[in-house]
């Protein structure tokens, strides 16, 4: 049957049609949906663990118990990750072992390009790049077979532009389980002592050797020789763009990017006059490439940052430009993505921006408040990250600033819960505030350790927030409701006056995580044109649903209530959540509930 | 229908149902014995920001993003965003437009203002332009979230494509309870 998949449908298809059983990720965009679509299949089993190390742990005791284990994560997961895997190169698994990692040219959703085919050369673990979604869908039974065949740990490399794009492939039946083998004891492989770390370390060499070997005769490593004025050699969703402009040269697409077959290299290096390579990110191939003593043109003609389109390769092919509509330049208000209608962060970033306080952050819907007109976060380097710098700027400043870092709910079981106790430990007085809106809201709603269920739905232990940081060392927690402007603001500067590290918990609900349950029906508001000042207070907030109108652009005039006053405040009562924040801010009472009956 | 490779460009706000438009058009695509790409972007996006989706189809499609300057046909569900894409088209390509303005925060903010000649301008540059109040239509069918039907119902009218093949697909994609409604929607949007 012929259907229509995005890469992550697929590589979630082709692990359940491979017999995988096993799979453990945490979410990060673009890798999320790949998890939560194997979950769905019968007879998986799969779980969200609370970062990618521990999911990438979770993984080789799943493969070394015999099991074939799918795990997933971003391109800046692998970091977090990094400390298993480097090692893991070195022991192997008994069952396949295959670590998905998504990249994100463009930075569509990240804050940073890293191009992970780097980690696949310095880890010494093969990489396998697929194209499309049907390649994503084969190329994933490949991985798990060269892991087995291997004893490796094997890396499938995305790109947002495959992982989220959707082409047709054709779906085939599930192969036959594998029942996991039971327990292997072999401790001169699975206890990398330094004795036995340097008797692995030369078998991941000669494993290397091999998997060289494999990749010249590897078929997913294919020549096109057509016109051999031009060969590009290319590998993933940049092929596609190459072949969409230039359908007719000759190509060597590379299904495996580490290691590279080098005698295949040259063979198609003697067939063509003139080598490109096309690549997004970092010139990878292109070095190694070179490396082997051939000339090609590579980064001198394609960016080395962000992501490619087929405009961009017919540029730095011919010099030229598809000659589109021609339009004088315009410039038109930007569109940034915003915090919801209704969303429980708006209110707490109103705060800290109004308080003269360094908001340390990290990643989270709640990073978009460093926009105007919230401006309440000043840092965003990693998730966690918050904590740890928030007690290093509160060490050097003293009494001279305080210090707040912020992070979600999700965040904080992902990496700051080692920072927390840190600040307990080194005696901190910075404020930490957990965005607690009961779910891992960025991503798309997955459940998390603070949630109550699992990824198959199952209700389960759920973290204690208090009773952890009590246990930390924390002594000064406060609960507080984000919705309540006037004690949010309180809570804060009580805690920030406090000596010691403090915890507040700002907790209500995603909005669309409310929407979803259905729960906090509130009726939307509206403004009386008869009361409103135009005092602007309510934009303070950036809520999409209340804009200004000035006098002049009114069809029915509205008496000015000050003679400086420039027009009022709307609401769309259609896109209101009735959250009541901007009727806190009033201080005209212009802001009315619209009855249930208009 | 030619069997090169066309591409439509659909772009608009988040949570005007492009996403979901571009899923049924590409369905239509398959279902009419096409190659198909599509291509998207989500995550930030998700949260307000503009949101574009590629829908490419013909005999064999490599790519699913086309080249700037080469977009057959542009579906705008927002008149500011269809601004931000004319240069994606061809110079002969043809625009659908949706008469519905939502304001980016600067201009909720009174720091900005929203341009207000934008179906004028559009025109300026483009002879094949086709305007609609999908809103104005999916209203009087009964939902306003349908205005993304009636978009695809105008669409359908400048695809070459068996009406039957888009009703198939419409079929399959609504819950039985929506289907009646959605089906209204389209057939207002094509003009039946």
């Amino acid at each position: 049957m012929k259907v229509l998949m995005s890469g992550n449908e697929a590589i979630a298809r082709g692990a359940y049609e491979d017999g995988v059983t096993f799979a453990s990720a945490y979410p990060g965009t673009p890798s999320t949906e790949i998890i939560e679509e194997f979950s769905k299949y019968d007879g998986v089993y799969a779980e969200w663990a609370p970062n990618e190390k521990v999911a990438l742990e979770v993984g080789i005791g799943a493969a070394l118990a015999g099991a074939r284990a799918l795990v997933v994560m971003k391109h800046v997961g692998v970091n977090v990750a990094a400390d298993p895997l480097f090692t893991v190169s070195y022991t192997g698994t008994e069952g396949g072992l295959v670590i998905i990692s998504a990249d994100d040219p463009s930075m569509h959703s990240s804050q940073n390009e890293q191009d992970n085919r780097n980690y696949a050369r310095a880890a010494k673990i093969p990489m396998l790049e697929p194209a499309d979604s049907a390649e994503a869908k084969e190329y994933i039974k490949i991985a798990f077979r060269l892991s087995e065949e291997f004893d490796t740990p094997v890396f499938l490399r995305t790109t947002t532009r495959i992982a989220h794009s959707k082409s047709v492939i054709d779906l085939e039946e599930p192969a036959a389980r594998r029942e996991a083998r039971g327990i292997r004891y072999d401790p001169s492989k699975y206890v990398m002592v330094p004795a036995k770390a340097r008797e692995r370390r030369v078998v991941v060499e000669k494993r290397m050797e091999r998997l060289r070997e494999f990749a010249e005769m590897f078929p997913q490593n294919r020549m096109e020789i057509g016109d051999t004025r031009i060969g590009i050699i290319t590998a993933g969703m940049p092929y596609n763009y190459a072949k969409d402009v230039f359908p007719s040269y000759s190509y060597l697409k590379l299904g495996m990017v580490h290691p590279l077959p080098r005698r295949l290299i040259r063979e198609f290096a003697s067939k063509v006059e003139k080598i490109y390579v096309v690549e997004e990110l970092d010139p990878f191939i292109e070095e190694q490439v070179r490396a082997l003593g051939i000339e090609v043109v590579g980064k001198e003609a394609f960016p080395c940052t962000g992501e490619f389109d087929p405009g961009i390769i017919e540029t730095g092919i011919t010099g030229t430009k598809t000659k589109g509509a021609v339009l004088p330049d315009r410039l038109l208000p930007q569109r940034p993505p915003n915090l919801c209608p209704g969303c429980p962060h708006r209110g707490l970033f109103y705060v800290l921006g109004k308080l003269k306080v360094f908001v340390t952050g990290d990643i989270g819907c709640y990073t978009l408040s460093f926009m105007k007109p919230l401006q309440g976060l000043h840092s965003c380097v990693c998730m966690g990250a918050s904590v740890g710098m928030a007690h290093g700027m509160d060490k050097v400043l003293g009494e001279q600033g305080k210090v707040v870092g912020v992070l979600g709910d999700s965040t904080f079981i992902h990496s700051g819960i080692t920072p927390l106790l840190n600040m307990a430990y080194n005696k901190s007085n910075a404020v930490i505030v957990i965005c607690d809106n009961r779910t891992t809201a960025m991503t798309g709603m997955q459940e998390h350790p603070a949630t109550g269920f699992t990824l198959q739905g199952e209700a389960t232990k759920a973290l204690d927030f208090v009773a952890l940081a009590r246990a930390l060392g924390i002594e000064n927690i406060q609960v507080i409701d984000p919705f309540a402007i006037k004690n949010t603001r309180r809570v804060i500067k009580e805690e920030l006056s406090r000596k010691g590290p403090s915890l507040v918990i700002s907790r209500a609900p995603c909005a669309l995580l409310a929407a979803k349950q259905k729960t906090g029906n509130r009726a939307p508001l509206r403004v009386d044109p008869d009361k409103c000042t135009g005092c602007k207070a309510c934009l303070g907030l950036g809520c999409p649903p209340i804009s200004w109108q000035r006098f002049e652009d009114m069809e029915i005039p509205i008496e000015k209530k000050t003679a400086k006053q420039e027009g009022i405040a709307r609401i769309d009562s259609a896109i209101c959540n009735g959250c009541t924040l901007c009727q806190q801010l009033c201080g005209a009472g212009a802001i009315e509930e619209v009855a249930a009956d208009e | 229908m030619n069997r090169s490779a066309k591409s439509v460009l659909m772009v608009g706000v988040g949570g005007q149902g492009i996403i979901r438009a571009s899923d049924i058009l590409s369905a239509v695509m398959i279902e009419a014995g096409f190659d198909v790409k599509k291509s998207e972007v989500h995550g930030m996006a998700q949260r307000g920001g503009c949101v574009s989706s590629y829908v490419r189809f013909g005999e064999k499609v490599y790519s699913p993003l086309a080249r700037k300057g080469d977009v057959d046909l542009l579906v705008s569900f927002e008149k500011l965003e269809t601004l931000r894409y004319l240069d994606y088209l061809k110079p002969d390509g043809k625009v659908i437009v949706n008469d519905e303005e939502v304001y980016p925060p600067s201009v909720n903010l009174g720091e900005e203002t929203y341009p207000n000649d934008a179906i004028s301008y559009i025109k300026q540059f483009f002879t094949d332009v086709t305007v609609i109040d999908a809103t104005e239509i999916a209203l009087s069918s009964g939902d306003r979230r349908m205005a993304n039907t009636v978009i695809l119902g105008v669409l359908s009218s400048h695809l070459d494509i068996d009406k039957k093949v888009w009703e198939t697909v419409l079929e399959k994609s609504f819950p039985p309870k929506l289907l009646e409604g959605n089906k209204q929607a389209f057939a207002r949007g094509r003009g039946d």
